[in-house]
């Protein structure tokens, strides 16, 4: 494995590869979409350092192989935190490389904001071994094509991000969470719409169908968070039995739902993103396959596992498909993942111009060949 | 400003191409005679004028591919169009180009309250959409000053901001889907009505492209229910370091407020004898704050906010009472560009942004510049998001006048860069700052850009001139 430490030395290793790269931080993600076929491995886990923090700024520059736990410390002390809730689905030495590179979010996404929404500049080197920085640490930048979110969430397959820079912000000073009983999955959704179609600003929405709970979080001083939690409670009383819960319970609650710690991992995961009504009839279609899960983004974002066969990732795939959504496979055994469509296949005219952009990248097709879609 | 050379062949067939518009299209929706296409020569920069070839304006999704199978066929330069308010000029047409303007595609197609999007044609102005859903207690996010008149479509090409984006985002935050026509007349469908997309995010890199990758013909966006209610506050500070130093304690202290704008003394006066806002004349400098919430939260919100506030010794402090208080404080600085237009008889407004703590020491530098050039700047900041608006004052009537405010300008927006910045916050490269990009960006960055608009747009048909600088066009094209 290759690790460089300096973004000169990664640039000369991209461009002294006479054949494909596996490109990656710390590798804990690696289990996700399509393995990689390359005789070589690029790690960014090198990289590693926060070279840029401005709390007054709301601002953050880290080196991608800095690991995601030592950004989240250094954002605690200035009690400052990530906006978009970043899983530790895959263990505590994930990179923000890595996280941006995948451009996974956690609950605050529903109204905060995905990683994408928050990423201000990239440094990065594509497949030709040209160190490019696109963005940059100012909040408000439209300056040329937002080439830093076109990389987020790119999987490491246009270039080989080196330093990435994102926007940060407070910590509330509280967190309280509306826990409604009883509901099924219909009720549970219609609840969580009920409140994201309130005045009271919901950072959190989420539906347990084991628990038969919906959940709705609200973060902000502490008085203001007492009055939103007891009027929306009061609003909210109709679809069932009412708790609320304070800082501590809440933070607890929302963590266990940010890692996904409801979700029973058996053999596949998936990840589906659809219209927030869509996601019980989900739940429900998929339930005979021995396919469970639970809902969290206002009902729109369905994790799920199941069985890790061809016949259930199609239910799975269809049934996002139906509901005019998306999915991505995050989690399968190599076999698997290397036949199926892990994102959902592209139409033609969106194929060529795909092809044609990672060209312009990536001319070789070296970096990461084959970890979207089959080549 | 330099254009790249018209196309010969183009403008000789000119009477050739209006007939063939007219034979894929509906006879009133193509426009070929000058005196219908004068309206069509300038945008909102107006200090730059080009007359088009033509002018098409498509009623539905099916024209709007017709239009380009039939340029891309011919080899005919396409500009988009909203409606016209671009700052940088987004929408100065070429000689040999037809410009495709989009404001008869201004329908509303469906709201979804439970699941909270809309659906809207391009032409569709940014303030409909809140129009459209208010009945409910909805509205959409990003609002331009201009909101009143720009559309959609507009937004979304150039990745529009607003007063409020420190707490709601900016335009490319609040879209959820898109469907775009490519050169080739292909439709594209790009995101959908959820969250997030499998693979590459085209959604954020067609929005702000200015128009160099396809037209749009159809926008979700994310509506949001409104807060209980809204209230601003004025602080007056007695220099322009002091009124920066609280914007760095407000945010410091972990209060995110939904506005932070800051004004400089002439932009406060030309403000107040415009609204008659009962801003402070006595200040140096002046933030607008405001906040969100029920009324015991706004007042404990703005109870805070005095308090940091006094400790920078404002000159004057004070708490709208009423929403019609509220209301003139912001129709002051929303009105802003048009108080200055009454004092002056041009302007030229920048659009840098720069690292908030920067604040002080970049407007200490903007005034030497501004008594270097002899012309006056008032500067108008989304302070939260360091996102600078300094106008720049001068006589359109005097070519000189005129020359001086553009590199007064451009001296700006280097200095903009320097300190960590950048050119453009919300208002677009355009053709305005289109030289300029080489200052923020290595050749090979550009390169990079370059081929990312030639793989959706390979013989450069699409709104070219603008974005990049033209030395490195005919390389990439």
């Amino acid at each position: 494995m290759m690790t460089p430490d300096t973004e000169e030395a990664l640039a000369a290793v991209i461009r002294a590869a006479n054949g494909p790269l596996l490109v990656q931080g710390n590798g804990t993600k690696s289990g996700m979409l399509r393995p990689v076929q390359a005789a070589a491995t690029l790690s960014t886990s090198s990289l590693s350092g926060i070279t840029l923090y401005a709390p007054n700024e709301l601002v953050m520059s880290a080196k991608a192989g800095t690991r995601l736990s030592d950004i989240e410390t250094a954002l605690a002390a200035a009690g400052q935190q990530m906006i978009c809730e970043p899983p530790h689905i895959h263990g505590d030495n994930q990179t923000i490389g890595g996280i941006v590179a995948t451009n996974l979010s956690g609950p605050r996404r529903v109204t905060g904001g995905a990683m994408r929404d928050h990423v201000l500049g990239v440094r990065a080197v594509n497949g030709s071994g040209e160190i490019l920085k696109f963005g940059g640490r100012v909040l408000k930048n439209v300056t040329g094509l937002d080439v830093a979110k076109l990389l987020t969430g790119s999987f490491g397959t246009l270039a080989v991000m080196t330093e990435v820079t994102f926007k940060v912000l407070p910590v509330s000073e509280a967190t309280g969470t509306i826990v409604l009983r009883g509901l099924d999955a219909e009720q549970g959704v219609a609840a969580l719409s009920a409140g994201l179609g309130s005045p009271f600003f919901v950072t959190g929405a989420a539906y347990l169908p084991a628990e038969k709970q919906a959940l709705l979080r609200i973060e902000d001083f502490a008085t203001s968070v007492k009055y939103r939690t007891e009027k929306l409670a009061a609003q909210l009383g109709a679809y069932g039995a009412v708790e609320i819960l304070g800082t501590d319970d809440s933070k607890a609650l929302w963590r266990n739902i940010r890692d996904c710690k409801f979700l029973d991992i058996s053999e596949a995961v998936w990840r589906l993103s659809v219209v927030p009504s869509a996601g019980p009839a989900i739940l429900r279609a998929l339930a005979p396959l021995g396919v469970t899960g639970f809902l969290d983004w206002g009902g729109g974002l369905v994790n799920l596992a199941g069985p890790a066969d061809q016949a259930t990732h199609d239910a799975v795939c269809q049934a996002a498909r139906a509901a005019g959504g998306t999915w991505w496979l995050m989690q399968a055994p190599e076999p698997l993942r290397t036949v199926v469509d892990a994102l959902p296949p592209e139409p033609e005219a969106l194929a060529a111009i795909r092809a044609r952009v990672q060209a312009s990248f990536d001319p070789r097709g070296i970096l990461n060949p084959g970890r979207l879609r089959a080549a | 400003m330099l254009q790249p050379k018209p196309k010969s062949n183009v403008l000789e067939k000119r009477a050739e191409i209006i007939a063939g518009l007219k034979a894929v299209l509906p006879e009133r929706a193509v426009i070929g005679d000058d005196v219908s296409l004068k309206p069509y020569e300038t945008d909102g920069l107006s200090a730059y004028k080009q007359m088009p070839l033509a002018v098409v304006l498509p009623e539905n999704e099916a024209q709007v591919v017709a239009v380009m199978k039939f340029c891309h066929l011919h080899g005919i330069r396409i500009i988009p169009r909203g409606a016209g308010t671009s700052l940088s000029g987004g929408a100065l047409p070429l000689a040999d180009a037809v410009v495709i303007g989009m404001m008869r595609m201004n329908k509303i197609l469906d709201v979804n309250y439970a699941d909270r999007y809309a659906v809207v044609q391009p032409g569709v102005t940014n303030i409909a959409i809140t129009q459209a859903v208010q009945d409910e207690e909805f509205f959409y996010a990003p609002d331009p000053s201009s909101q009143l008149a720009c559309m959609i479509g507009g937004n979304v090409s150039m990745n529009s901001g607003g007063a409020h984006c420190l707490k709601y985002g900016v335009t490319a935050n609040n879209l959820l889907g898109l469907r775009m026509v490519t050169i080739e007349g292909e439709v594209l469908e790009i995101g959908g009505k959820h969250m997030d997309a499998a693979g590459y995010d085209w959604l954020g890199l067609i929005t702000g492209s200015e128009g160099q990758l396809g037209v749009l013909t159809e926008v979700t966006v994310r509506i949001l229910h409104s807060p209980e209610g809204a209230r601003a506050m004025l602080a007056g500070f007695a220099s322009n370091e002091v009124a920066g130093a609280c914007v760095d304690a407000i945010i410091s202290s972990g209060i995110i407020p939904v506005a932070l704008e800051f004004m400089d003394k002439p932009a406060i006066h030309a403000c107040e004898d415009f609204a008659h806002a009962g801003y402070p004349l006595d200040a140096e400098a002046l933030l607008i704050i405001e906040v969100e919430g029920s009324e015991t939260e706004q007042t404990e919100m703005l109870a805070r906010i005095r308090d940091i506030c006094a400790a920078y010794h404002p000159v004057s402090m004070r708490v709208s009472q009423t929403a019609e208080e509220s209301a003139a404080i912001w129709k002051g600085r929303k009105g802003a560009f048009g108080a200055v237009g009454r004092i002056s008889p041009d302007y030229l407004c920048m659009d840098g942004t720069i690292p908030t703590s920067q604040l002080p020491n970049v407007l200490k530098r903007m005034q030497q510049m501004s008594d270097d050039y002899g012309l006056k700047v008032a500067n108008i900041f989304h302070a939260g998001d360091g996102n600078l608006h300094p106008l720049i004052m001068f006589d359109a009537n005097d070519v000189e006048s005129f020359h001086k405010a553009e590199a007064f300008g451009a001296d700006i927006l280097k200095l903009c860069v320097e300190v960590g910045g950048c050119l453009t916050g919300e208002h677009g490269v355009g053709i305005e700052k289109r030289d300029l990009m080489s200052v923020q960006f290595t050749p090979a960055e550009l390169d990079q850009q370059r081929r990312i608009k030639t793989a959706f747009d390979p013989d450069w048909l699409l709104n070219p001139s603008k974005v990049f600088p033209l030395s490195g066009l005919s390389a990439a094209a």
